[in-house]
């Protein structure tokens, strides 16, 4: 074998045998890698935290794009979201009156609806929808106006992007998000409700009484507001995808993807945490 | 009355004069991951003169400008504008620095969402508040006339070619009015026609305003034409810098391979 026929014949060798993986000190290369990876990851988004912490508490401040992000979070994303709740309702309504019928306790499905609406089903699936329509939304946006060079545009023209992207759309999620699920509750109770009149009469007036009976705010308000903390997590995660993107318009479909999966994740790990937290100090 | 911005000039170079450099970078060193993009640059700019940075591509140009804007900072070195060093600068006290500055971008980078005349506005809705809105429509409509496109005002970005958008990119730069003008590939991927278009109104400008510029680009011809100086960049750094007539003089190789080629 000639030299050069060494060489392509290594050259055409699958990369698989080249692949160091299987040795001790690769792994732990790449496990460090992933790691120290992981790391920066948290460290950047907490520096980006801190601007646009600084940015919107300092003025000017920019209302009306606070306004119109009101606007894109909140009207736009209702229809999803009453959709979704009513949806939610429905099959509560069916899967409930089910189950305790077996149990012989159907005097209990309005309270039981009502507070497994309420209490968890309507914050988490709002935060859940709204994670997919707004945070995809924010994410490609944002990371399409970093590809072209647009954020950059922004920060030359001498205005802060933290303050004129990132602050309003946070802001506008940590708000809206506890109105929305306050809209998702009441189409689930609602469509809740009438799936079961459907069904066996049952009058809403009766439904209301029994449903809220015994029920305290310390009940039904933490789990509604702590969707702004739902909020926050969307709107952030979003905007940090969207705003450190590169690569073009794969970046960008990657900044939309990264959007929606880190900020259900998120939620669904705060949702743990603040579940805990509302126990102990709502109980 | 007095900007923030001129108290902080104030408080950074008291005594700044007139005749020093506008744009001092001095032996800056920039790299991306391993790969080094700048290496000990340095390149002065006074007031009312125009640089023009020609180079191979990759040879840090535009990363040059961008350093000079503060949209990257310097591994090492300094990039002083009026004496003070902007780099690490607060976002905010940047902001007050660069209000007097305009930038055009290689490719415009105008705002899809907004209009031609919206673009254009956009710098003064936020630092103008003074203004009226009547005012800043004649504004707008004004620097739109001095690039030529005074009857696209309602366009959209995405209607209108690459050249026109440039125009429409120099119009925003130029809308604070600024002393200092950065123009990155200004006539690139322009017809000839449309190049010296973008030339005549880029001297008329400097004729008008006396800002100091840096042009970058790859048009040996635009450079000539526009520019008070040449700097050509190899590696990294200065190569040569000088009149035309200075590189057309040059023993430095690459210097008569480079001129030999455009």
């Amino acid at each position: 074998m000639t030299g050069r026929e060494l060489t392509v014949a290594q050259s055409a060798r699958p990369p698989l045998f080249d692949r160091p993986a299987t040795e001790p000190r690769s792994i732990a290369n790449t496990v460090e890698g992933r790691f120290s990876g992981f790391l920066e990851w948290f460290g950047s988004l907490g520096v980006f935290f801190w601007q646009v912490m600084k940015a919107a508490a300092t003025p000017p401040f920019e209302w009306r794009e606070l306004i119109r992000q009101l606007d894109e979070v909140g009207s736009k994303s209702l229809p999803l979201v009453a959709l979704a709740g009513s949806a939610i309702g429905v099959v509560l309504s069916l899967e409930a009156r089910y189950s305790l019928s077996r149990f012989g306790a159907k005097s209990m499905f309005p309270a039981t609806l009502v507070y497994s609406v309420i209490q968890v089903m309507g914050p988490i699936m709002t935060g859940l929808v709204v994670s997919g329509r707004v945070g995809a939304g924010m994410g490609a946006e944002l990371a399409s106006m970093k590809v072209t060079e647009q954020i950059d545009a922004i920060e030359a023209s001498a205005i802060n992007p933290y303050r004129l992207l990132a602050a309003p759309r946070i802001l506008a999620c940590i708000l809206m998000l506890p109105l929305l699920t306050l809209a998702a509750d009441t189409c689930a109770l609602l469509t809740g409700w009438f799936a079961q009149t459907l069904v066996e009469p049952l009058s809403f007036h009766q439904f209301v009484e029994s449903g809220f009976s015994g029920a305290t705010f310390n009940a039904f308000l933490p789990p509604t507001f702590k969707t702004a903390v739902y909020g926050f997590i969307i709107g952030l995660i979003a905007c940090f995808q969207g705003m450190r993107t590169r690569g073009g318009a794969a970046g960008v479909g990657r900044a939309a993807t990264n959007s929606v999966v880190l900020a259900s994740l998120f939620l669904i790990l705060a949702d743990v945490v603040l579940v805990k937290f509302i126990l102990v100090f709502f109980p | 009355m007095a900007t923030a911005y001129d108290n902080a000039m104030r408080q950074a170079a008291p005594e700044h004069d007139d005749a020093g450099p506008v744009i001092a970078v001095d032996n800056v060193f920039k790299s991306f991951a391993t790969h080094k993009v700048l290496d000990g640059i340095s390149l002065k700019v006074r007031r009312g003169e125009t640089v023009a940075v020609l180079g191979r591509s990759g040879t840090g140009k535009s990363v040059l400008l961008r350093l000079t804007i503060g949209l990257e900072t310097p591994d090492s070195g300094s990039v002083c504008i009026h004496g003070r060093n902007i780099a690490g600068l607060a976002l905010d006290r940047m902001g007050e620095i660069r209000k007097r500055m305009g930038f055009l971008f290689q490719h415009a980078a105008l705002y899809d969402s907004l209009t031609v005349g919206g673009n254009v506005a956009f710098p003064l809705e936020h630092h103008r508040r003074d203004m009226s809105r009547s005012e800043r429509v004649d504004r707008v409509k004004q620097l739109l006339a001095e690039v030529g496109m005074e009857g696209d005002l309602e366009k959209m970005p995405s209607d209108i070619s690459g050249g026109m958008q440039k125009r429409v990119g120099l119009a925003r730069a130029l809308a604070l009015e600024p002393e200092i003008l950065l123009l990155d590939e200004p006539t690139a991927g322009l017809d000839p026609i449309s190049s010296g278009e973008i030339d005549d109104l880029i001297l008329k400008l400097q004729r008008e305003r006396k800002m100091a510029s840096i042009v970058v680009t790859h048009d040996l011809h635009s450079a000539r034409v526009i520019a008070d100086r040449l700097a050509l960049l190899d590696h990294g750094n200065v190569a040569i810098e000088g009149r035309f007539e200075d590189l057309e003089r040059s023993d430095i190789e690459f210097v008569k391979q480079f001129l030999k080629q455009s």
